[in-house]
């Protein structure tokens, strides 16, 4: 029966056309899709790519007929195997929804109900759709579970969403989607909150389920690479509308448009490697733990020379932010020293005299939460001004205005909110804040993570030239290895607390690796759609030759 | 052990401390209260000697600490001490009696009233609770907002007198008066409390109907119930299986908060209808000065609310799957 429910490979699932859907704010209704255009066939993968505000996730709701509150599709047709979605009533779009078309969300952990088990919220669309009956939904979900290679998968399911990890509660999420064997699934940014080294094994596992059961699936995304290893064909979105339509290789080899060209710009960011003898900070054999907890940095000795960057990268709960927050002394170190121009410094934030606060500033991942949002530019960049140098006045708003200007901006901002700002904006106004302090290291925790490429690229020159010009230190903290590649002098590979290695730019990042360090730079999507075949194929011949 | 026990544990062991922490406030406060027993029974013209003779055999000549660790010692072994009324003041028989005997019948006709009121206004607050909620801004969910709002700013002797008028003195359903005596059938009892209970549920169950309400609808929001949505889930699963079960540590803190009202609250409503309980004993005995009395009542509605609370918290710890189920 489900043979000739699914029809034959190649037929057309999906067809919507000309699709406009309207976003409510500011009160009125803005045009947020344009006028897209979506073909897709059974058992084809089709990724959806572009920025923040691009309205992809809006349109791969709208492929399921849905529309997020405060949005509501305005024009055009989606039809979906013969039904037309835009036509039909709320509950036989509802019907659709959990057996014939699934979806798999961003954030695996917010989108579980903390109140069920797992393996109950897999089987739930499709025992109440009547599909199949509890047990038999149970043992498929197990075998899923097994498929998509979930430790103890005949028990996993029994546990609650709090229990499992973000990796393994994606690939539980794959495995609720896949579970009334639907047509079709929206994956919407389903890696994004990984570790790479997590993002491939649920990347390999996701694209090896949909092609044994010959899933059609759209897969939004804003990392071409990601996108590149999943799907057949791929579609670029700016501001709603479609910027370029093609198959995945010759996209990759032959990107026809500027804008597509540019989602890889962060990549193209090249900066000459640089020695200097002089230690500017010395982190020396530290130890730290929060609170009745272990050890969370364990004899971590990182030494930074003056104008150079250090980039700290490792996967999360590596200890990359704790490391700064000993630095900046908000959490003690338990043992060890941190020693400034040669000098220990205090250990607690409280302890430490003005001077040496002002000598290292921070900037942080979540602009948005690291901003007073009452205070307008003048008030965020004024205070430090008025703390650490004590200017008033005149004075006060002559040096405002030249450090609103080294960050790019103009004297329009210096009376605006925070709320006011875009990400980039709001970032380099972080920026802005932290040269009022006239720091010489500044501490730079995932700050380009939240943005989209091309924000990124503008903030790491903005890093760069300053750094050139007032002859600044930095160490960044970062998940992101092209970001690395980017901006680093000297890297820091952190795993579980430790150091595990630690040189130039050039030496780490060549042949011989470290294990762990390896694992790292090899989990890095490339702009190469045989990329996870490679790597997969790789890392099986490797295990079976050590076994 | 099972740290959701041992949570428990915690609780139930500050709560005694909390207990304490009340009988030495409540003893100390009555201490200072101005005036005294002595005077107020004898009146104010008797002669100090008379006084002084009264308020020896009474105790009350004992340093405070003494009476103190006496009455809490008496407490813990089930006695709460003597009434001060009804003693020979003079040489005359003794017809005073233990407080447990006049607290007794009062308290178990104050847990009938609250409990029938409980029984009728918890599941209708949930239900209407979830129903306004599922039909949110819709005529009924602002038809059952506007309801219980209105009921909820009448005074209780209002809304008493006002059902007292529209189900007994027209109708004559049920009776204004509910002064039940010890030797009533229980159906009897219910026939008799239906107006006083009827009223205190018109008081509490605006409170408790609006916090679930809240509750659920805050929980719509989040990204689960988006999930459930996109699983095809019908409005009542999402709000009966996604948004109820992790929406109760609220509501329940609430429910137990009114459950506390009703108990120790509801002296207004049992006056109104002339009904027997703890609330009217309590006043009666701060009138009369009756220490003993006042006492045993206040710390009768501090365990109250000291239980329902503790009853709130451990409902809201096992509804909470990572503290029932850590990892």
């Amino acid at each position: 029966m489900s043979d000739q429910k699914k029809g034959k490979k190649g037929d057309i699932l999906l067809e919507m056309k000309d699709i406009v859907i309207d976003g409510y704010s500011d009160d009125r209704w803005h045009e947020i899709v344009k006028g897209v255009d979506i073909t897709l066939r059974r058992g084809e993968v089709m990724g959806l790519i572009g920025e923040s505000g691009a309205g992809k996730s809006t349109l791969g709701l709208a492929a399921m007929g849905f529309a997020r509150p405060g949005c509501r599709l305005t024009s055009g047709s989606i039809m979906f195997d013969g039904i037309d979605l835009m036509k039909a009533s709320a509950e036989e779009r509802r019907a659709l929804r959990g057996s014939r078309i699934a979806y798999v969300a961003q954030s695996a952990a917010a989108s579980f109900n903390p109140a069920h088990q797992l393996i109950e919220q897999t089987v739930e669309s499709t025992v109440r759709k009547g599909i199949k009956p509890e047990e038999e939904a149970k043992s498929d979900a197990r075998k899923l579970y097994r498929d998509l290679q979930l430790p103890n998968p005949d028990h996993i399911g029994d546990r609650y969403p709090h229990q499992v990890s973000g990796g393994q509660l994606q690939r539980v999420m794959t495995a609720m989607a896949m579970s009334p064997r639907p047509d079709l699934i929206i994956f919407d940014e389903p890696t994004t909150a990984l570790d790479v080294t997590t993002q491939v094994e649920v990347l390999a596992s996701m694209r090896r389920i949909v092609e044994q059961y010959n899933t059609a699936a759209i897969y939004i995304t804003h990392d071409l690479a990601v996108v590149a290893q999943m799907a057949d064909v791929i579609k670029v979105l700016r501001y709603g509308e479609t910027i370029e339509d093609a198959d995945t290789r010759s996209m990759l080899s032959d990107p026809k448009k500027e804008y597509t060209k540019s989602l890889w710009s962060v990549r193209s960011i090249e900066k000459p490697e640089d020695k200097s003898e002089d230690v500017i900070l010395k982190v020396d054999h530290v130890d730290a733990s929060y609170t009745g907890s272990a050890k969370v940095l364990d004899d971590v000795t990182i030494e930074v020379p003056r104008g150079d960057t250090v980039a700290i990268v490792g996967e999360s709960g590596s200890g990359k932010s704790t490391t700064a927050r000993a630095i900046t002394g908000l959490l003690p170190p338990s043992k060890g020293q941190v020693l400034f121009n040669g000098k220990p410094l205090p250990p607690t934030l409280k302890e430490r005299s003005v001077d040496q606060l002002q000598k290292i500033q921070m900037i942080y991942q979540m602009a948005d939460t690291a901003m007073n949002p009452r205070h307008t530019v003048r008030d965020i960049i004024g205070r430090p001004l008025e703390f650490y140098l004590g200017l008033r006045g005149r004075e006060r708003d002559q040096r405002l205005l030249e450090l609103v200007e080294m960050i790019e901006l103009n004297e329009d901002f210096i009376d605006r909110l925070p709320a006011e700002l875009s990400g980039g904006q709001k970032q380099r106004i972080c920026i802005a804040r932290a040269l009022a302090a006239d720091p010489e290291l500044i501490i730079c925790d995932e700050v380009t993570s939240a943005l989209d490429q091309i924000v990124q690229k503008g903030i790491l020159e903005l890093l760069l030239r300053l750094q050139k010009e007032l002859g600044l230190t930095y160490i960044f903290i970062t998940h992101d290895i092209a970001t690395v590649k980017a901006i680093s002098d000297q890297i820091v590979v952190m795993l579980e607390g430790r150091v595990v290695e630690q040189g130039m730019k050039s030496e780490i990042l060549a042949p011989p690796y470290p294990d762990y360090t390896k694992l790292l730079l090899s989990s890095v999507p490339e702009m190469d759609p045989d990329w996870l075949t490679g790597l997969l194929a790789e890392r099986a011949r490797e295990g079976s030759a050590t076994a | 052990m099972h740290p959701v026990i041992r949570t428990i544990l915690q609780r139930l062991g500050l709560g005694l401390v909390t207990l304490f922490v009340v009988s030495l406030i409540l003893f100390s406060s009555i201490e200072f209260l101005p005036g005294d027993f002595g005077e107020a029974v004898l009146g104010q013209a008797a002669l100090p000697e008379t006084v002084e003779a009264f308020r020896k055999e009474l105790g009350l000549h004992l340093p405070m600490h003494e009476r103190y660790f006496d009455w809490l010692g008496g407490i813990l072994t089930g006695d709460m001490g003597n009434s001060f009324s009804g003693r020979g003041s003079s040489g005359g028989q003794d017809r005073s009696r233990p407080v447990i005997e006049l607290l007794a019948p009062r308290l178990a006709n104050t847990l009938f009233l609250a409990s029938m009121a409980a029984i009728i206004s918890v599941p209708l607050a949930l239900f209407l609770g979830i129903t306004a909620a599922l039909y949110r801004n819709t005529i009924y969910d602002r038809t059952v907002n506007a309801l219980t709002l209105t009921t909820i700013s009448f005074p209780e002797f209002f809304v008493a007198y006002l059902l007292i008028l529209g189900l007994s003195s027209f109708t004559k359903i049920f009776p204004s008066l509910a002064n039940i005596d010890p030797d009533a059938v229980f159906w009897e009892r219910v026939y008799l409390t239906a107006l006083p209970a009827l009223t205190l549920t018109l008081v509490i169950v605006a409170h408790m109907m609006r916090m679930t309400r809240a509750a659920i609808i805050n929980l719509m929001a989040s990204p689960y119930i988006e999930m459930a949505d996109l699983k095809g889930a019908s409005k009542s699963e999402i709000i009966l299986r996604h948004a109820l079960p992790n929406a109760w540590a609220p509501i329940v803190t609430v429910i137990a908060f009114n459950l506390a009202y009703l108990v120790v609250g509801v002296v207004v409503v049992e006056v109104v209808f002339v009904y027997p309980g703890v609330g009217q004993l309590m006043v009666d005995a701060v009138t009369t000065r009756d220490v003993p009395v006042v006492q045993g009542c206040a710390m009768i509605f501090a365990a109250t609310y000291i239980l329902l609370n503790l009853f709130a918290d451990i409902i809201s710890i096992i509804t909470n799957p990572r503290l029932l189920h850590p990892r």
